[in-house]
C-alpha cells in the first residue's frame, strides 16, 4: 500500500469514438486521511474521474490506482476498498431505507447479523431511524442523499468517493452532511469529493484541483487558491450600460485580477473589500455617475474561473448527450 | 472459480432476486400486469371468442386454451426481465452495483431468477382460474408439473434474450415496446389460441415450426394426455418436448452471451 489513497497519471477518457474528450490528461495524488476536493463546472469531467476510480468506467488512456490497486488490472480489490455515493442518489425506490442499506451490505459480502446491526447504526447516524421502515419513494431528496451516503458506508470503506454530495440540499442538510464528512475523516477515512461550490471545497478540502474541460487548471490548498484569487468580490450595479462603461475605466486599476463586465454590472475581485469599496464609491461619486447598487460577496466558482482562465465557466451544453446509465435523472 | 467465490455469487443472486420480488409485491401495477392480464385473456377467449374456435381436443376449447394461455403468460413474463433491467439501468442502480465487490453475473442472473419466481406464481393463479372455468387436465399430476417445468425453462432462457433488449433500450417504455414486435407474431401466429391447421397455408409452415408452438404442443400434450386425431395423427407432447428443450438451450446459448457482453459494455 502506498502513501496515497488515490494516484492518477495522465488519465484520458473519450466518448463517442473520440468525438468527446471528457478527460484530457489529468494527474493528481490524493493523500490518505483527508478530504480532497475536485472543483469544476458542469461537464468539466468530475463524474468521469469518479466513475473511473470506482471501476465503473475504463480509462481510454493513462492509469489510476486506488488503495494501491490498479483500477483496470485489479478492480475487485479496488471495489473492496471504496464506498461510492454517486451524483444522483442511487437508491432502490421500492425498498425501505433499511432494506437498501441491507442489500448493499450483503452485496459487500458482510454476514447477515453484522449488516443488520450496521444498517440500524447508520440509520441512526443519519437521522433516518424513524423513516427506516418506510419505502424510499416517500423520502425527500435530502433523505435519499443521506441514505445513499449511509449505504456507501456500510462496509467501513477506507476510501470514499462523493460526487456532488450536497447539490440540491437545503443549508441545514448541507451543514449536517459537512459534519458527517468531517467526522468520517477524523476516523481515518479518505474522502474524494467533487463540488461546484468553492465554499464547500474551502470548508472541507485540505487540497483541491480545479478542472475545466477535462484539464486541471489549478491545484493546491484552498488557502493557496484563495490567495491567488482574492478573497472578496466587489459588485457594482449601474442604471444603464453607458454608466457602467464609463465607471469601468474609473475602477479598473483597483484590482489586478481580470474584471467581469456584464451589462450594467461591473465586478472586481479584491483582497480588501471594504477599503476598495470605499475608494470605488469616492471615484464614482466624484465623476457624477449614479450607482444603482453595491455589494461585497464571497467569490464563487464563476469568479475562480474568470480569474484562472480569463473566461467565464461555460454553461453546460443545453442538451447533454444521452448516455447509458446517466439518463433522465432528476 | 474458488468455492468461496461461488458461494458468494449464489448469495449475490439470492439478494438481488429477493429484492426484485419485493419490488413486485410493492408495485401493484406490476402485479396487475403479470396476473390480471392473463386472467382477462382466459375470460376473453373462453367466453367471447371461444364459442367460434375449434379446439379439436376432448373437453372442448377450454382444454385447448388454458395450456396455451399458460405458455403465453410465462413468455410475457420474460418481458418483465427487459423492463426491470432497463429501469435499474435508468435509475443508476446498475452503476452502483458495478462499484461493489459482487459477482459480475449476479445482476442478470438475479433478475432472470426472480422472473422465474413470478412465473411460478402466475402458473398457480392461471391453473386455479382455468379449473374454475372448466379446464380439466387429464394427463396426471406428474405430467402437469413436468409441463410447468418446460414452460419455466423456456421462459427462463428467453428472458436472457430479453435481458439484452432491456440493456440496449434507452428506457423502460422503449424496452417494453421493443419486445412487442417479437412477442406478438410469435404468440399469435402459434398454436396457443387456435389450431395451426386453421391458418392460411403460407403461415402454417412458420406457425408449426416456431419455438412457441413447439412449447405449447409439449405442454398441451403433457397436460391433456396424448390425443388421437383422425387420420392417424397423434396430438401429444412426443417430439415437441424435446424440440422445446432444444430451442430453450439454443436460445440461451446464443442470447445469454450477447446479454452478458452488453452488460459489460453499458455503464
Ligand atoms: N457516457 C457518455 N457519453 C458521451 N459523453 C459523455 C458521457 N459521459 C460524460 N460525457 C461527456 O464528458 C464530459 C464530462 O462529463 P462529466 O459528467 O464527467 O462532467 P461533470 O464535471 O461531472 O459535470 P456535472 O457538474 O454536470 O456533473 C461532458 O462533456 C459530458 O457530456
Ligand atoms: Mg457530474
Amino acid at each position: 500500500m502506498t502513501e496515497n489513497a488515490v494516484e492518477i497519471r495522465n488519465l484520458v477518457r473519450t466518448f463517442r469514438d473520440g468525438a468527446v474528450t471528457a478527460l484530457d490528461g489529468v494527474s493528481f495524488d490524493v493523500p490518505k486521511g483527508q478530504v480532497f476536493g475536485l472543483l469544476g463546472p458542469n461537464g468539466s469531467g468530475k463524474t468521469t474521474i469518479v466513475r473511473i476510480l470506482s471501476t465503473i468506467l475504463a480509462p481510454t488512456g493513462g492509469s489510476a490506482t486506488v488503495a494501491g490497486f490498479d483500477v483496470v488490472k485489479n478492480p475487485d480489490a479496488v471495489r473492496r476498498s471504496i464506498g461510492l455515493a454517486g451524483q444522483y442518489a442511487t437508491v432502490d425506490q421500492n425498498l425501505t431505507g433499511f432494506e437498501n442499506i441491507y442489500m448493499i451490505g450483503r452485496l459487500n459480502h458482510l454476514p447477515k447479523d453484522v449488516v443488520r446491526q450496521r444498517a440500524n447504526e447508520l440509520l441512526a447516524q443519519f437521522n433516518l431511524s424513524d423513516a427506516g421502515n418506510r419505502n424510499v419513494k416517500t423520502y425527500s431528496g435530502g433523505m435519499r442523499r443521506r441514505l445513499d451516503l449511509a449505504a456507501a458506508l456500510v462496509a467501513h470503506p477506507p476510501i470514499l468517493f462523493l460526487d456532488e454530495p450536497t447539490t440540491g440540499l437545503d443549508p441545514q442538510s448541507r451543514q449536517d452532511l459537512w459534519f458527517a464528512i468531517e467526522s468520517l475523516v477524523e476516523s481515518g477515512v479518505t474522502v474524494l469529493l467533487t463540488t461546484q461550490y468553492l465554499e464547500e471545497a474551502d470548508r472541507l478540502a485540505k487540497q483541491l484541483v480545479v478542472l475545466d474541460k477535462g484539464k486541471i487548471i489549478a491545484e493546491g490548498t484552498a488557502a493557496q487558491l484563495k490567495a491567488q484569487l482574492g478573497t472578496t468580490v466587489l459588485s457594482l450595479t449601474f442604471q444603464n450600460l453607458a454608466d457602467a462603461d464609463s465607471a469601468l475605466s474609473l475602477v479598473r486599476d483597483l484590482s489586478d485580477k481580470p474584471l467581469n463586465h456584464d451589462g450594467t454590472v461591473v465586478e472586481l475581485t479584491v483582497n480588501s473589500g471594504p477599503a476598495t469599496a470605499a475608494e470605488a464609491l469616492r471615484r464614482i461619486d466624484a465623476s457624477g455617475v449614479t450607482l444603482a447598487g453595491l455589494a461585497l460577496r464571497e467569490p464563487s466558482l464563476d469568479d475562480v474561473f474568470l480569474n484562472l482562465t480569463g473566461h467565464k465557466a461555460e454553461d453546460a451544453p443545453a442538451a447533454e448527450p444521452v448516455a447509458k446509465g446517466r439518463k433522465a435523472k432528476r | 472459480m474458488k468455492i468461496s467465490s461461488l458461494k458468494w455469487a449464489i448469495s449475490d443472486v439470492g439478494v438481488l432476486a429477493r429484492r426484485n420480488l419485493l419490488a413486485l409485491v410493492r408495485i401493484p401495477v406490476a402485479l396487475v400486469f403479470s396476473v390480471i392480464q392473463p386472467v382477462m385473456f382466459v375470460l376473453l377467449f373462453r367466453y367471447v371468442f371461444g364459442g367460434s374456435i375449434q379446439g379439436g381436443v376432448p373437453g372442448g376449447y377450454v382444454n385447448y386454451l388454458i395450456p396455451g394461455i399458460l405458455v403465453q403468460t410465462t413468455i410475457f413474463g420474460a418481458v418483465g426481465t427487459a423492463i426491470g433491467l432497463s429501469q435499474d439501468l435508468q435509475e443508476g442502480l446498475i452503476e452502483r452495483f458495478r462499484a461493489l465487490p459482487m459477482s459480475r453475473m449476479a445482476v442478470l442472473a438475479g433478475r432472470t431468477v426472480s422472473d422465474v419466481g413470478r412465473n411460478l406464481l402466475v402458473l398457480v393463479v392461471i391453473t386455479v382460474v382455468g379449473i374454475a372455468v372448466g379446464f380439466r387436465p387429464h394427463g396426471g399430476i406428474g405430467n402437469y408439473l413436468l409441463a410447468c417445468l418446460i414452460m419455466l425453462i423456456f421462459a427462463y432462457c428467453l428472458s436472457w434474450g430479453f435481458a439484452f433488449i432491456g440493456l440496449a433500450a434507452p428506457n423502460a417504455e422503449a424496452a417494453q415496446a421493443m419486445t412487442f414486435p417479437l412477442i406478438f407474431p410469435l404468440t399469435f401466429a402459434s398454436g396457443i389460441f387456435v389450431q395451426v391447421a386453421s391458418m392460411p397455408g403460407w403461415l402454417q409452415g412458420f406457425a408449426r415450426n416456431q419455438p412457441i408452438t413447439q412449447v405449447t404442443e409439449s405442454v398441451r400434450g403433457l397436460m391433456l394426455g396424448d390425443i388421437h386425431l383422425p387420420m392417424g395423427r397423434v396430438l401429444g407432447h412426443g417430439n415437441s418436448t424435446w424440440v422445446a428443450l432444444a430451442w430453450s438451450i439454443g436460445i440461451m446459448a446464443t442470447l445469454a452471451p450477447l446479454a452478458v457482453r452488453k452488460y459489460r459494455k453499458v455503464a
